[in-house]
């Protein structure tokens, strides 16, 4: 019994980091294709996202075509359609998934192609006009569901969600992703006091701790640290590990108690899986290659230590 | 006239009563905005959100994306300054069901600089899916909640609190884009928003008498600001219109009064009466409606200029008019 679960769990850890590998090969071919893209998000986020969506979280079938939609208007528009179609139906046992720094929707739109829920040519629309594959993605961008671009300001929107989902008795959790850079917003340390304040064990936040904004470290930009005893005096229940070791995270949310949120403080590196980045840091945030002689090296990278993994069996 | 005491206190309670869907959100102010009777009423649709209005616009719009519909109560200051991002991403752009009552609008406090929304208004007024709704007197108050609630979308609200007066009859409740036409002549439009409308009552009311017809609307729907009635009314205008609002005499009721005047190719002058671009301070309503032209007074003074002739009406004429509650429903049968 113990070592066919021990063999299901290696299974699923396995395929977590195929998929961490490939968004990071899908996200470095596409700023290869485009001569620029947010690819450090990507690397520090990929075992995160990987988890979640492999692993973590409870989300029906996707509702959202393969091949996305061109932008036909804003909310309430005709035939306008949420992005978070990507996550499957809203029903009271799915957990519910929100991107706050939406910088990172290259990653999600990677992540959704490895899980299929999106067409890998979708990717290619990335940053074109009319596709609503964009940049900083909207809530109608494959996998997004709130406008939440404008950092900080997700929480308090999922937390109104949860909210709203424990007053109906919904068994499914709300999970929301955030950067450690934008812990400096004011606006999310209402929402974690507030969360606390609420005892809202459905939520749970997965923080992006790459200590890298636009600006450089975030150690020199504006310290944000220790998070883990910030946010256990805000009073959520805390796990600090490892962000790309897939099962270091599910054990964080297997871990978590009734009573409280739960903060997830996801160390990562923002070159991880890309070593030649490492050349370019501290400036990371959108990565642009410089001259012909930079991008050789970054597509011989792809071919030689990045190329899409096929699932295996 | 008659007056109500906090109207809104109990007309909340009465409404919400089998309306599971509507929460109402307190920032720390649930005695200053009148929920205190709602929140005994109905604590568990009652959320304490605390000084964080930034979370607690967010949080409203989380509420409504699951389809509750939030009341918010502050101040309104703190909800369009500190917030104006979270009220135009998570809620005027995806144009969710949340119900901003802000409340202290204008001079109509002593809190000075830091508690009077002068700009509301003017900052709100180009957030598209937004309605902005204005209260009056007790009837727009206990009007309001049906009128905000019919509106699929963000709705932000002037609200007044207190002792109110009624201005309007309460079978003749406030109806989102239609002014109310008080009065009817061909002299001067007057178009009035808020408390400067019982002002204007009194100040129409001593025009009249001396022989100037004053087409005299109230207007509580200052976005979206189309009404038919009040375009008809401006071109109609001999001498001009007048605008009078409890708010900066840019980005408000004068302003959307200017736009309407020029995209309709109207070639009337156009008077503002309202705060003169400049922030306030901290003193009582009756002393700041005086000192920056908002009274019935201040009214005459202008109608006395557009015109260019002298009334001969002073104070004491405008505190001796007697107001009573009109219908404006029989009015426009009688117009």
């Amino acid at each position: 019994m113990a070592s066919s679960q021990t063999a299901t769990r290696t299974a699923w850890q396995i395929e977590a980091r195929r998929v961490a590998h490939n968004i990071r090969s899908r996200v470095l071919a596409l700023t290869l294709l485009q001569g620029g893209s947010y690819l450090s998000q990507a690397c520090s986020s990929a075992d995160i996202l990987a988890t979640l969506y492999t692993h973590v979280l409870k989300l029906g079938p996707s509702l959202g075509p393969l091949t996305p939609p061109r932008f036909v208007g804003v909310p309430g528009s005709p035939g306008y359609t949420s992005g978070g179609l990507y996550h499957g139906p809203h029903a009271p046992e799915y957990d519910r998934f929100f991107i706050s720094p939406t910088h990172y929707s290259v990653a999600v739109y990677a992540a959704l192609v490895e899980l299929g829920r999106l067409a890998p040519e979708a990717l290619a629309e990335f940053n074109t006009d009319g596709s609503i594959v964009e940049m900083i993605g909207g809530e109608h961008s494959p996998g997004l569901e709130l406008t939440t671009g404008s950092f900080g300001q997700a929480l308090s929107q999922a937390a109104g969600i949860a909210m709203a989902r424990q007053r109906r008795g919904d068994t499914g959790r709300v999970f929301v992703f955030v950067s450690d850079g934008e812990l400096q917003e004011g606006q999310m340390w209402e929402a974690f006091q507030q969360a606390a304040f609420y005892r809202q064990d459905n939520l749970a936040v997965f923080v992006d701790a790459n200590g890298q904004q636009v600006d450089g470290r975030t150690e020199h930009v504006m310290a944000v640290e220790p998070l883990d005893a910030k946010l256990g005096a805000f009073g959520w229940q805390t796990c600090k590990v490892d962000g790309h070791d897939p099962a270091a995270l599910a054990a964080c949310v297997d871990a978590w108690e009734p009573g409280r949120p739960l903060a997830v403080l996801a160390y990562t590196k923002p070159t991880q899986g890309i070593d030649l980045l490492q050349e370019r840091w501290p400036m990371l945030h959108y990565v642009r290659f410089k001259d012909a002689a930079e991008r050789a090296r970054y597509e011989a990278y792809l071919h030689e230590q990045l190329p899409l993994l096929p699932r295996e069996g | 006239m008659e007056m109500v005491s906090n109207p809104h206190a109990s007309n909340l309670v009465a409404w919400a009563k089998d309306r599971p869907e509507v929460v109402v959100l307190s920032g720390d102010l649930t005695g200053s905005t009148e929920i205190a009777p709602f929140k005994k009423a109905y604590p568990d649709r009652f959320f304490s959100m605390g000084l964080s209005e930034q979370n607690m616009v967010g949080f409203a719009g989380g509420l409504a994306r699951e389809g509750y519909t939030p009341f918010l109560h502050t101040f309104a200051v703190f909800l369009y300054r500190r917030a104006l991002d979270q009220i135009e991403m998570s809620v005027a752009y995806p144009k969710l069901r949340v119900r901003f009552f802000g409340f202290l609008p204008g001079i109509t406090t002593p809190g000075g600089v830091t508690h009077q929304a002068i700009d509301d208004v003017g900052v709100l007024r180009p957030l598209p899916n937004m309605t902005i709704l204005s209260t009056g007197d007790a009837t727009d108050v206990e009007s309001m909640l049906d009128a905000a609630q019919a509106v699929d979308g963000p709705v932000y609200v002037r609200m007044l609190r207190g002792e109110l007066p009624r201005l309007f009859d309460r079978a003749d409740p406030l109806v989102v884009g239609r002014a109310r036409v008080i009065s009817a002549g061909t002299d001067v439009t007057l178009l009035s928003e808020g408390i400067c409308t019982e002002e204007a009552m009194r100040a129409a009311r001593a025009l009249q008498a001396r022989g100037v017809g004053v087409q005299h609307l109230h207007v509580s729907t200052l976005k979206p600001f189309d009404d038919p009635a009040v375009i008809e009314a401006m071109a109609g205008a001999r001498h001009g219109v007048i605008t009078m609002e409890n708010h900066s005499i840019i980005g408000g009721l004068g302003s959307a009064a200017a736009e309407l005047l020029a995209g309709h190719g109207i070639g009337k002058r156009l008077v503002r009466i309202g705060i003169p671009d400049t922030y306030a301070h901290g003193a009582s309503r009756p002393y700041l409606m005086k000192e920056y032209g908002l009274d019935a007074a201040a009214l005459v003074a202008q109608v006395e200029a557009l015109i260019g002739e002298k009334l001969g009406i002073d104070e004491q004429a405008l505190a001796a008019v007697r107001l009573d509650a009109v219908n404006t429903q029989d009015k426009l049968e009688a117009l």
